[in-house]
């Protein structure tokens, strides 16, 4: 089965094909057994693959297909690269990605755009199937570009809004700001090793860097830059909650399960060259932390629930980044993974409730919602619980070993580890926050008739729930990967220690009670004062980072093309044609016909010519 | 003989076209169809061979060294192939946009073409010129008779622009020629003969100069650039065809195979601001082309912008920086080619270019929104499609000859996203509203609108993926090409010490 691993892109990609070249003219059931049968199979040959792989017992398999090019000594190739890592990966990415793709076969059915929404989820498949499987950068630069173009197109869909063309695009040219500086990071790599494939890059970056090095330091840099922009980390973070305009099922897929994980796999995957550069590496976990921490107070000021859930990702992300940051290589894929369940399962939940709603996203209109659509509210519950890390289910197991991770690092680890606590806080409160006010307290004026959707809605929603809960003891096949690096094997963390990190989430569940529950606190008494108001206008608006991107970038950008448009170059040469023409009309007045005149003309110039040979 | 067949068909079959009118309207695409595809089919028996697979060499004007030399290597069978297949999408994009005096249309059309295979064969440097302007004069015709609203101003822009820098390159290959004379008693303007002749380092940069100006204004370059948004928008769809998608790459050519060549010192010496030129056109260009409200224009723009990206590797001058030259070269010349045929057909169908007017066309014209995307995703330079292979060898190549012109032009991919996603959503994204337009003609693109697309996508994706068929063709010339100049370079290198 292992020979036959490229097959595992290419389903997808067949489908993308099916479904363009019949151009939307197939019933909604074949689109829909293509649509999600072809990431059925993806999902099978993926299984099958890994549980050769995993029994194997070998470190890495690799399958070669062909040089994509050859030019001197750059000749990447079409090579499929397996170790514990990608196999997480590709497990991730089939699994969840079918489980959506058969929960959007319901969710889309009544979109007109039908087959067009399953061509782009395929074509996104098979490129985030390339970014995880290649051997080289160059192949997983094109499924890095890949991903994000069906980001672009899955978050425009509804393209007669222009907003949503406009949030698209953003996505889009920010994320591309990241790939430019990860692309420079591949020109850079090159020029020093004169190969793109990524074991020799790592084992030759380890036998000519020295840790601490300049070259290391730029080379990772550069990296992290197209890793921020596509995992939404400061300070390219301002796309992922517009993305939201997107349906539902691609913000649990594309922006919450997968691509913008991505940039933690980069890392991961090149983690040999950031600890050549510890500086990098420490900002890494600065970056992660940071970002948790912003996103997670913007989180509890919004009030669109798939933006809370937005900002809930951006800020998962970021202790990813954290793990990252100081070492624990494996505990953040860990939490790659287990955020793909949870945050899947509340992506899809926060879309049965939208679609019951009748497309209503926002949380102060809906409420008391548990008595009338219990199952999304027991996939709610479930995901909540994994989101703030309550003990035993999946979320629990990886937060708490990034977070144990960051404590035993020497230096500013303490920090790192109280910052992710707090964070664990703030999860608290804006996760519970939406729960109490969408499924508790009482109707607020809305007609919502019960779940909406069939068994092919419901189904994927049961078995996330499943993995939300126990996902957290699955073990991860990805010793082998980062052996030589990881520092921490097994954490002591004593009793007291881990107590604390249980019991503050639930501190913040209790106030998001206290608050949005009993309502024994007031929220608009906390509203009074100016501070207050000022502190959630700067939250809500996530720390005005667009208002400060659009006058340094945006604005200065029109501007200038505004006032260029007629390109001043041309100008120049506009000038030239009017000094002819001036020219011309002078000439045309000599010529008077009147023989006189000319007569005299000659004699003059005659004259002067002499004089001037005379003179020189 | 097959190179001579080559042109001589195109000439010929031009005079037929013409004639033919006088039977039948119809008859000239016909003919020129035909003898387009007939080109096409002689051109892939070239393909396989090694080194210069064809090539003629005839006396012409013995007593200055003249003569009628034609070869082919496989850097000019990629072109030749280029042009006779983009020669062909051209008249299928002219079909039914060109209704009056069709015989002298398909005329020019043809004998542009001929000028062009001229342009990419010739290895006689006065034949060269002579193809150079060949390929100008019909040209010239076709914007001004069968262009838009401002076609006289246009094409005299494009005529001037490129007659009056190719002035500069004839001076330049006459006192190349001089010199020839000088040094080895006898006047020459063979190619291979003038490799060998050598010149102190002012005269040469002069020359070079004269060779580096015409070929900057044709490819073009900032600040020689500014004819093209004229002429493109207001030339006939097939015109547009062939001056983006074939006539800017003469430019790209005779950098390539003339202008380093012959004077590698100065050229040496002259990269860095040729990069900066091209870093210059990528962001300029591309920044003024967001700015455009008229879509052919944009488009021009941002084939500017694009055409960096060869001066670039160019001057560069590694392999895959060249290679990435090359590939740009092929792979604009389709995605350029498809934008303009977009462009012209919204243009037949709504009768205007103007952006602020469309919007929503999804919708109504779905095909042809799928096929804009397809092409402008491509200008963006998406991995998996020829216009990234190009670019990004262009640009890992030209990052170890100079890193900070590099990471500058690298910038261009951000603007290229915000450009090509620009023109999908005015067009194609939003609500759909007719107020300022007549859209009783807007219909989807026709069955055989979408062979010419596909024939170009298919194009594209070939590219794309498996690019090795066309490095290959080139490999060898540029190793020969290469190998020259790294020849010269060392020696003065070892003169000098």
């Amino acid at each position: 089965m292992l020979e036959l691993i490229w097959l595992l892109p290419t389903f997808p990609a067949l489908g993308f094909l099916s479904l363009v070249l019949t151009s939307g003219n197939l019933p909604k059931k074949v689109v829909a057994v293509i649509g999600a049968g072809s990431i059925g199979l993806s999902f099978l040959v993926a299984a099958l693959c890994a549980m050769e792989f995993l029994n194997s017992g070998a470190d890495h398999f690799s399958r070669e297909t062909w040089t994509w090019m050859a030019v001197g000594s750059f000749n990447p190739g079409f090579t499929f690269y397996l170790d514990g890592l990608s196999t997480v990966m590709m497990l991730v990415i089939t699994g969840v990605g079918f489980l959506i793709h058969v929960y959007a076969t319901g969710y889309m059915a009544d979109d007109p755009g039908y087959s067009r929404f399953f061509s782009y989820m395929n074509l996104f498949v098979a490129a985030m199937l390339m970014l995880v499987l290649g051997d080289n950068l160059v192949v997983l630069y094109l499924g890095w570009e890949g991903v994000g173009l069906c980001s672009y197109l899955l978050i425009g869909f509804w393209y007669t809004n222009p907003a949503n063309g406009y949030a698209a695009r953003k996505a889009f040219v920010v994320t591309r700001v990241g790939d430019t500086s990860m692309a420079i990071g591949l020109f850079l790599l090159f020029a020093h090793f004169g190969t793109l494939n990524i074991q020799d890059l790592m084992h030759a970056a380890e036998t000519e860097w020295a840790v601490g090095h300049q070259l290391p330091a730029i080379a990772a840099l550069l990296l992290l830059g197209g890793a921020v922009g596509k995992s939404a980390q400061l300070p390219l973070q301002t796309w992922l909650p517009d993305a939201m305009a997107g349906p539902t099922p691609i913000s649990a897929l594309i922006h919450a399960a997968t691509m913008v994980t991505a940039g933690v796999y980069l890392i991961a995957r090149t983690h040999i060259l950031f600890e050549l550069a510890p500086d990098v590496q420490i900002l890494v976990a600065w970056i992660g932390l940071i970002t948790l921490l912003m996103a997670g107070f913007t989180a509890m000021t919004q009030s669109d629930i798939k933006r809370i859930l937005a900002f809930s990702t951006v800020s998962q992300i970021g202790y990813m980044f954290l793990g990252l940051g100081v070492g624990a290589w494996s505990a953040s894929i860990f939490h790659l993974m287990t955020h793909a369940f949870f945050k899947a399962l509340l992506f899809l939940g926060a879309g049965s409730v939208i679609l019951a709603m009748h497309h209503e996203q926002n949380i102060f209109k809906m409420g008391a919602l548990r008595k009338v659509l219990p199952f999304s509210f027991a996939c709610f519950l479930i995901g909540s619980l994994a989101l703030t890390a309550f003990p035993f289910t999946s979320g629990f197991f990886s937060k708490d070993e990034i977070l144990l991770a960051a404590l035993e690092l020497e230096g500013p680890g303490t920090i790192l580890w109280l910052g992710g606590v707090i964070g664990a806080f703030f999860t608290g409160i804006y996760t519970f926050r939406l729960m109490f006010i969408v499924f508790f307290g009482e109707n607020r004026g809305h007609h919502c008739e019960g779940e909406y959707g069939g068994w092919n809605m419901k189904a994927p929603l049961a078995v996330l729930m499943l993995l939300s809960l126990v996902g957290g003891f699955i073990h991860i096949p990805v010793d082998a990967v980062f052996s030589h690096g990881e520092v921490h094997e097994e954490h002591h963390a004593n009793l007291l220690v881990e107590g604390f990190m249980i019991l503050v989430p639930l501190i913040g569940i209790g106030i998001a009670y206290l608050f949005y529950g009993s309502k024994t606190f007031s929220v608009d008494k906390l509203m009074a004062s100016s501070l207050a108001q000022n502190l959630h206008r700067l939250w809500n608006s996530g720390w005005g980072m667009d208002w400060l991107y659009d006058r340094l970038f945006v604005f200065p950008f029109m501007w200038l093309a505004r006032i260029n448009a007629r390109d001043i170059i041309d100008l120049f040469y506009a000038v030239i044609v009017e000094v002819n023409r001036m020219l011309h009309r002078m000439i045309v007045r000599t010529q008077t016909g009147s023989l006189r005149w000319y007569a005299l003309s000659l004699a003059t110039g005659l004259v002067l010519i002499v004089t001037l040979g005379v003179l020189l | 003989m097959i190179l001579v067949i080559l042109i001589g068909l195109l000439f010929l079959g031009g005079v037929l076209a013409w004639i033919s009118e006088g039977l039948d309207a119809r008859f000239p695409r016909i003919v020129a169809l035909v003898t387009v595809l007939l080109d096409l089919l002689i051109m892939l028996s070239l393909l396989g061979g090694e080194g210069w697979v064809a090539s003629i060499e005839l006396e012409w004007l013995p007593r200055f060294g003249i003569s009628f030399f034609l070869a082919a290597d496989g850097l000019s069978v990629l072109l030749l192939i280029l042009t006779a297949f983009l020669g062909a999408i051209a008249i299928g994009a002219a079909w039914d946009e060109i209704t009056e005096r069709t015989g002298f249309f398909y005329f020019n059309l043809l004998w542009t073409l001929a000028g062009v295979l001229g342009v990419f064969t010739a290895l006689d440097l006065f034949l060269f010129f002579f193809f150079w302007e060949v390929m100008l004069i019909p040209m010239y015709f076709i914007i001004a008779i069968w262009g838009h609203e401002n076609k006289n101003y246009a094409a005299m822009k494009f005529f001037i622009f490129t007659q009056v820098t190719g002035m500069l390159m004839l001076v330049a290959i006459l006192m190349l020629a001089y010199f020839h004379y000088e040094q080895f008693g006898t006047y020459s303007f063979n190619y291979h003969d003038l490799l060998n002749v050598r010149t102190s380092g002012q005269l040469e940069i002069w020359m070079m100069l004269g060779f580096f100006i015409a070929f900057a204004t044709k490819l073009p370059s900032v600040p020689f650039h500014s004819w093209l948004p004229d002429a493109h928008s207001q030339a006939p769809t097939a015109g547009s065809v062939i001056l983006a998608g074939i006539l800017l790459k003469t430019g790209a050519y005779g950098l390539i195979r003339f202008a380093v060549p012959l004077f590698p010192a100065a050229s040496m010496e002259f990269a860095p601001i040729a990069m900066t030129l091209a870093a210059i056109s990528i962001l300029y260009c591309a920044k003024v082309a967001f700015a455009q409200n008229d879509i052919k224009r944009l488009i021009a723009y941002t084939s500017v912008s694009h055409m960096g990206f060869v001066t670039l590797g160019i001057y560069a001058w590694n392999e895959q920086a060249l290679q990435g030259a090359i590939m740009t070269m092929l792979a604009h010349g389709l995605s350029a080619a498809a934008l303009f045929m977009l462009a012209g057909g919204l243009q037949h169908r709504i009768h205007t270019r103007n952006m602020p007017d469309m919007g929503g066309f999804w919708a109504k014209v779905p095909r042809m929104a799928v096929v804009a995307l397809f092409f402008s995703v491509a200008a963006l330079g998406m991995p998996g499609l020829g216009n990234f292979i190009g670019e990004f060898l262009a640009l890992i190549g030209a990052f170890q000859a100079n890193i900070w012109l590099t990471v500058i032009s690298a910038f261009g991919l951000i603007f290229a996203s915000v450009y090509s996603l620009w023109v999908i959503q005015k067009v194609f994204q939003g609500e759909y509203r007719n107020e300022d337009f007549d859209d009783s003609h807007l219909s989807d693109l026709s069955r055989r609108e979408m062979v010419y697309f596909i024939a170009m996508m298919i194009g594209l994706l070939w590219m794309g993926m498996y690019p090795q068929s066309f490095l290959a063709l080139s490999a060898t010339s540029l190793t020969e090409i290469m190998g020259g100049t790294q020849q010269v370079v060392l020696s003065l290198v070892e003169g000098s010490l």
